[in-house]
């Protein structure tokens, strides 16, 4: 261990005053633009939401996953969060045989790492088309529709009192601002862990070829490795704005 | 074992890239040397003449509905021959006006005073004046450029399709901007301007990043923060505008094409349309107006702060005197900066904001008055008692300094709620902003571009078209705006195309005559500037010296003409600030000169 006694002049020019490459700079200046990106659609989300005077229980709507009809609230949804946090611990563990110049560890965890992409992405396919295909009761105009959920219209309404459909309860018209929402933000967040998932599959394709052993550094690593926790701390906040509250 | 990673590259960077630019110089063919070149002080003049593009296109635009609100009842049959349907019997049909005015505000802020006037200064001035041999990533940075490129061909193919470019105001509000039966504008035109602007966004998101991590990044020693000249600074605090603030035009933008075209109801609610009741229920149209305006108020200074930046640079070379408060300076742009994201319901006062809201943003929007205050304080007190040059740089930017007093001025009246409730939607709000952000930022850029020509082309600008240029500007820019003030006052409304049937209005039927004449003569005028500029890129007076106006910035440490990589040799190092100018005796000291040991303190 070694102690620093020379000041470094960080600010004065001539160097990076954070010491790190442009590179990383600009991935964190992007990041926080898409912050705000994702910001304005959370924010606007909250500001219609909170104008309406009914509003979908989350663990009604998310109450399946493959196999299970109902009765599962938010088990699907903790597996898919459960699978995108993994893959950030694999870029993490990515970025780490990058910093000691692994090739062959680096090409494993990106190996795994776009493997839970790919199967967050899945589990949203999945997630989507279950709601849009699914068939749910809704009183309208005094008659019996089967509504899924899409972006012109919502079956989550209120339950009618003693109006049964083949055993099954039947609701009012849900706000039709939740599908707007629902499908334009997480399709908006799945976009991006397409993004990183293509961009993860360039890094592999180039440690592959040895590029990053050739310019001596796995830099790039590390930058895809920022976009893709963004894209997971993203997650954790759309989670908590449409499962959990 | 010290765990942070330090990387030797990221160190010798400016090396790195030393090598690559100037050493062997590569063989460049037309294409990549004058078309897809990476090299910032191409791609500079690339944003710099689509820029003058565009400015032409908005500004004809202009003349012609100001032909329409001068003469409202008289027929000009060559409209129909130029425009066909949309000048048919030689009148402007309400749907052209309208499209009009709106590609009129459209391709003015976005396309001439962001990209043409941050994208041209930043990607000239940002490396010269650091001392690095380029942008961060010139390859980004030409990507931005292509974007705004692409952005702009969009943007043209929407004037010719069969129901017109978009026609509902820059400002695009929904419902009007959602429905496509709204209004013929509201059509393909408005998708194509939804599109183009997201093509925008990427461009502007392209170029702030590079030019923020290239002015943290990449100056050249002895460079430090507060040694960097204003027009740095100012370009700086506009990159992160930029980046903090285009991202919530883009969400908005992207809510507002699934409303168009998906069916949803993001703005939409209880409307009835043409008869026809719709299912939309839910959306608020205020909130587009919030995310709009988020990015909306910020881009006013994204539009205003280059050309602050460029008039501190301007006058204090031709003062020949430091810049008057260097610090408050930089103070000022950091509090304008902060409170450019705090005051966008101004814009909303009368739209049913909650009165007290309002009040709180009548409180944060005055309080920007104090650090314009002091950038207008500092600027009189850098003329003052000056060596004074009267180039025609410097009376822009003089003009610049005249344009921001007068507009900053009525820009208190507008920024009082109740106030606001007389005079919002009147032309008084026009005169105001375009005086104070539209004509002063085009002041601005005028003085920029007459100091740095030299830079660019080496060459001079003509002179005395130059002085013609300033004169008839800046006596037009007050004629059009300051009777518009009057008639704003008396109640006149904007976006009407013929004030005709109101009686009381009768009065200014020969004022509005005027200005458009007025408005006229303007144009031409910055067509004289175009031939100007034009003309002397390829015979213009040479430059023979490397330092034609004595400044001490380091831009003018390099070849005349400076090829890609900007210095020949070692990039200097600098030694001092940047505002030396008439001290110890001496007329100018280049940033380049070490400190003296008896030397007096400034």
């Amino acid at each position: 261990m070694s102690t620093a006694t020379v000041q470094t002049k960080w600010w004065s020019g001539g160097k990076s005053p954070f010491n790190v490459e442009y590179g990383k700079l600009m991935m964190w200046y992007f990041l926080m633009s898409d912050a705000f990106t994702f910001g304005a659609f959370l924010i606007s989300y909250g500001s219609i939401r909170f104008s309406q005077n009914y509003w979908p229980n989350p663990n009604h709507v998310f109450d399946s996953a493959p196999g299970i009809h109902g009765g599962a609230p938010l088990l699907f949804v903790s597996i898919m969060t459960f699978i995108l946090i993994m893959s950030s611990v694999t870029m993490v563990l990515a970025v780490h045989e990058g910093h000691h110049g692994n090739r062959i560890g680096v090409i494993k965890y990106l190996f795994w790492t776009i493997i839970g992409g790919l199967a967050f992405l899945g589990c949203q396919a999945w997630e989507w088309h279950h709601l849009i295909t699914g068939e749910h009761a809704v009183l309208v105009n005094g008659k019996v529709e089967l509504w899924g959920q899409n972006m012109r219209h919502n079956p989550w309404g209120a339950i009618v009192e003693g109006v049964n459909y083949n055993g099954h309860h039947v609701t009012t018209p849900g706000p039709v601002a939740f599908g707007g929402y629902f499908f334009g933000i997480t399709g908006f967040h799945g976009f991006h862990v397409f993004s990183g998932v293509i961009i993860n599959i360039i890094m592999l394709i180039m440690a592959w070829n040895g590029t990053f052993d050739r310019k001596g550094h796995y830099l790039m690593i590390e930058k895809a490795g920022l976009y893709w926790h963004f894209v997971d701390l993203v997650w954790v906040f759309v989670f908590l704005c449409f499962y959990l509250i | 074992m010290s765990d942070m990673h330090v990387h030797p590259e990221v160190v010798t960077s400016h090396e790195v890239h030393s090598d690559e630019h100037h050493v062997h110089h590569h063989k460049e063919t037309f294409i990549t040397k004058y078309i897809f070149s990476q090299d910032h002080k191409t791609i500079g003049k690339q944003f710099l003449i689509t820029g003058i593009v565009w400015a032409i296109v908005g500004g004809f635009f202009s003349v012609l509905f100001r032909l329409q609100l001068g003469y409202p009842n008289e027929t000009f049959p060559i409209l129909e021959t130029l425009f066909g349907k949309w000048g048919a019997g030689g009148h402007i049909t309400p749907e052209f006006y309208y499209a009009l005015v709106t590609m009129h505000g459209t391709i003015l802020v976005f396309f001439v005073l962001t990209a043409g006037l941050s994208g041209t200064f930043a990607n000239l001035l940002i490396p010269l004046q650091i001392g690095a041999r380029d942008m961060a990533s010139p390859f980004l940075n030409m990507l931005s450029y292509w974007f705004f490129f692409l952005a702009s061909c969009v943007m043209v193919s929407s004037f010719f399709i069969s129901t017109g470019p978009a026609a509902g105001g820059w400002t695009v509000y929904p419902p009007l901007s959602a429905l496509g039966q709204a209004s013929q504008g509201s059509k393909l035109g408005m998708d194509l301007w939804i599109v183009s602007m997201a093509l925008f966004v990427v461009s502007s998101l392209l170029g702030g990043l590079n030019y923020i991590s290239t002015i943290l990044n990449m100056r050249t020693k002895g460079m430090s923060m507060t040694r960097l000249p204003l027009t740095i600074w100012a370009l700086f605090f506009t990159a992160v505008l930029g980046v903090l603030s285009f991202p919530v035009l883009f969400s908005g933008l992207i809510l507002l094409l699934f409303d168009r075209n998906l069916g949803t109801s993001f703005y939409l609610s209880d409307i009835v349309v043409a008869g026809q009741v719709l299912p939309n229920e839910g959306g608020s149209a205020i909130l587009f107006q919030h995310l709009f305006w988020f990015l909306g108020h910020p881009e006013v200074y994204i539009i205003l702060l280059p050309a602050m930046g460029m008039v501190s640079e301007v006058l204090s070379i031709n003062s020949r005197k430091p810049i008057f408060g260097y610090m408050a300076m930089l103070g000022s742009l950091f509090a304008i900066a902060i409170l450019a994201f705090l005051v966008w319901a101004h814009h909303m006062f009368v739209t049913g904001l909650n009165p007290f809201l309002g009040s709180v943003f009548v409180l944060l929007t005055l309080l920007i008055a104090v650090p314009s205050a002091i950038k207008v304080f500092n600027w009189l007190t850098t003329l003052w008692r000056g060596n004074i040059r009267f180039t025609p740089a410097m009376l822009f930017a003089i003009g610049f300094v005249s344009l921001f007093i007068s507009g900053g001025l009525t820009g208190i009246f507008l920024g009082n709620s109740t106030i606001d409730i007389h005079l919002h939607d009147t032309v008084f709000v026009v005169a105001h902003f375009h005086i104070v952000m539209g004509v002063a930022s085009m002041f601005g850029m005028f003085a920029g571009v007459y100091h740095w020509f030299p830079k660019m082309f080496g060459r001079f600008l003509n002179n005395t078209l130059g002085y013609v240029h300033f004169w008839i500007t800046l006596a037009g820019a007050y004629l059009i705006f300051w009777p518009m003030h009057y008639e704003g006052l008396a109640g006149v409304p904007r976006r009407y195309m013929d004030k005709s049937s109101w009686v009381s209005f009768n009065q200014f039927t020969e004022l509005n005559k005027f200005v458009t004449v007025v408005a006229m003569i303007v144009f031409a005028a910055q067509l004289l500037f175009v031939f100007n500029f034009f003309y002397s890129i390829f015979k213009g007076r040479k430059v023979r010296s490397q330092n034609p106006w004595g400044a001490n910035t380091l831009e003018w440490t390099t070849p005349v003409r400076p090829g890609h990589g900007n210095w020949e040799g070692e990039i200097p190092e600098v030694h001092r600030w940047p505002y030396d100018y008439g001290k110890d005796g001496r007329d100018f000291i280049p940033q380049t000169e070490a400190v003296g040991a008896n030397e007096s303190k400034h």
